[in-house]
């Protein structure tokens, strides 16, 4: 208690000492006679509302780029063009082109997800438990910090040059015989996937390597010495221990890919139509719609998938916290 | 002791064996992830060398550099990055400082806010802030704007940065030691904080910058000419330029990313901002 009140006190003292330091506070006593009883409360809640003004510049900013965009466009989805509430915007989503675009997006989404995910798993545990030359995790993650940006429009052409029907490797496998074109194209679900795991990968393993590391080698020893297999040790130490970190990790990578635009606009002339694509056309004009709300409604889906994989995220790794410190 | 000794003689005699066998997977998955990481850069690479048949030279990087639209959507990304660190930093700062100093109730409120630029995606931005701008075209003409819209791109990692940095200092202590000889508050945080969070700031600006110089979502959907926008103008008349372009791209993320970790490795654990930005 005594250590509580402390502080208190020095506080008043060095806020007496900003009044006569600062011009503000100087002259505000002026703004606000009172008489002497309450002073000292009204001087508090004074103080207090200094106190919030201080945050009032960053909420006013993200209110104004960010929040009340969004109120806006939630606001259009579910009000009719003649104005009234309606929940046609929404329904629309459900069928003809845009049904099968938000299934192409969960899709590609879901693919890059579960393969990048098990790919940067396997490639982080190497790197945390492998036992192998210590450059290998500082080297890593800068590696992996700078794929993980190496995205958008310069990530699709480098997968062109690589992939593409005239790229180094497609053409390499060609000397070899194998022809993977036109089995195989860059611009189909595959290919989309495999270019979104060069920044899946990358963020999987600066996500999960915290997690690994909690995994004690204790836990391991341990069970070592009371006789558990190697797939024992998995199924009922590491894996339970590791799961909630281990799906908050795919969730994100979820969110992440279905949120990409620049990647797949490069890569779009495949004809694959996705959902931020599809935001693109009508943004843009290029797409004849017969609802002007159509955009927002896009728009307004997106935002709720992603938004419920970032908070099972969250709430994941809250609940992976519990072991893993 | 035989009873001790026992299990220790088995581990002994599992240890190497084992130890071999992970040795195989660790490098069998190291070197997919160099494979994957390494071979489509050095297909570009390759791509933008190539001048004829057989040839390899600098021909179309010499081709973009002389292109005086690469110049000027170059200079003109970069002028907004250094917009976006300088609002960015402004703006997040002070409000940071205080909310540690004053009000620390507000920072799992602080912490929700700067998810959310990613909870809504870049292109659903877009719709939002064009539904608002549609009252006032004039701001959405303005090329000013997009500094202004990225700063909310880069908020979840100049908050981080700025939130690890602080919360690495005693902000409390410095501020009071700082009040205790008479220093107003301004001077406060521009003489003893700032130079105490150097570190972050600069962490979150690199990463800012990285953000800002591949941003093509927001720009394009706007219809402004940046890097990324010349980027793709490029692909879809030529590729072996735009193979040179991504070449370039790749340096200067690389050389953003490597300021980054040289800062975090000069600076220990003190501040280590999150490495990774959205640009998809």
């Amino acid at each position: 208690m005594t250590s509580g009140t402390v502080p208190e006190d020095r506080d008043a003292v060095s806020s007496d000492s900003l009044e006569t330091a600062s011009p503000l506070e100087a002259h505000a006593p002026a703004l606000m006679p009172e008489p002497s009883g309450g002073r000292r409360r009204a001087r508090m809640s004074r103080r207090g509302l200094l106190t919030w003004a201080g945050v009032v510049p960053f909420f006013a900013y993200a209110a104004f780029f960010l929040l009340i965009p969004v109120v806006v466009l939630v606001f259009k989805t579910f009000t009719s063009v003649n104005g009234g509430f309606t929940l046609e915007n929404v329904r629309a989503l459900a069928s003809g082109q845009y049904r099968v675009a938000f299934v192409a997006s969960i899709e590609v989404s879901v693919v890059s997800a579960i393969g990048g995910g098990l790919f940067g798993l396997f490639v982080a545990y190497a790197a945390v438990h492998g036992r192998g030359p210590r450059f290998i995790q500082p080297l890593l993650t800068t590696f992996c910090g700078v794929a993980s940006n190496f995205a958008g429009i310069p990530l699709a052409f480098a997968f062109i040059a690589t992939l593409g029907p005239t790229g180094v490797v497609t053409v390499l496998l060609a000397d070899f015989g194998l022809h993977i074109y036109p089995h195989f194209t860059i611009f189909s679900l595959i290919g989309l996937s495999l270019v979104y795991i060069y920044f899946q990968l990358p963020l999987m393993i600066l996500v999960i390597a915290p997690s690994l590391e909690g995994l004690r080698v204790e836990w391991r020893e341990a069970a070592d010495n009371l006789g558990a297999t190697q797939s024992q040790y998995w199924w009922h130490v590491g894996l339970p221990v590791l799961l909630p970190s281990l799906a908050g990790a795919m969730v994100l990578l979820f969110g992440n890919a279905f949120s990409a635009y620049a990647t797949p606009y490069a890569l779009a002339s495949g004809g694959i139509t996705l959902v931020p694509i599809l935001i693109g056309q009508v943004l843009s004009g290029d797409v004849v719609i017969t609802n002007p709300r159509l955009g927002d409604s896009l728009a307004f889906g997106m935002i709720v998938i992603v938004g419920v994989t970032i908070l099972a995220y969250v709430l994941l790794q809250r609940r992976a916290a519990k072991w893993l410190r | 002791m035989a009873t001790v000794a026992a299990p220790a003689e088995t581990k002994a005699g599992r240890a190497p064996r084992k130890r071999r066998h992970v040795s195989f997977w660790t490098w069998f998955w190291l070197i997919m992830a160099a494979l994957y990481f390494l071979v489509p850069l050095y297909s570009t690479l390759q791509f933008s060398l190539e001048t004829s048949q057989h040839g390899y030279g600098f021909k179309w990087y010499s081709q973009i550099f002389a292109d005086p639209m690469f110049r000027t959507s170059f200079l003109f990304s970069l002028r907004l990055a250094v917009e976006t660190v300088i609002i960015g930093l402004v703006l997040m700062v002070p409000t940071v400082y205080w909310v540690h100093l004053r009000l620390p109730q507000l920072r799992p409120v602080m912490d929700v806010v700067s998810i959310l630029p990613f909870v809504v995606p870049p292109v659903a931005l877009v719709v939002g802030l064009s539904g608002v701008f549609n009252v006032m075209p004039w701001l959405l003409s303005n090329s000013q704007i997009l500094a202004f819209i990225y700063v909310i791109l880069a908020l979840p990692f100049t908050y981080r940065s700025l939130d690890a940095g602080m919360r690495a200092i005693n902000v409390k202590t410095l501020t009071e030691a700082a009040q205790s000889v008479g220093a107003p508050g301004w001077k406060t945080l521009l003489f003893v904080i700032l130079p105490n969070i150097r570190t972050a700031m600069l962490g979150g600006a690199f990463l800012t910058l990285a953000i800002v110089m591949g941003e093509y979502t927001i720009s394009s959907l706007l219809l402004f000419n940046t890097f990324a926008v010349y980027m793709y103008y490029i692909g879809n008349t030529e590729a072996q330029p735009a193979a040179a372009l991504a070449i370039i791209s790749f340096t200067l993320t690389w050389g953003a990313m490597m300021g980054l970790f040289l800062l975090s490795r000069r600076r220990g654990r003190a501040s280590s901002p999150g490495v990774t930005a959205v640009s998809r």
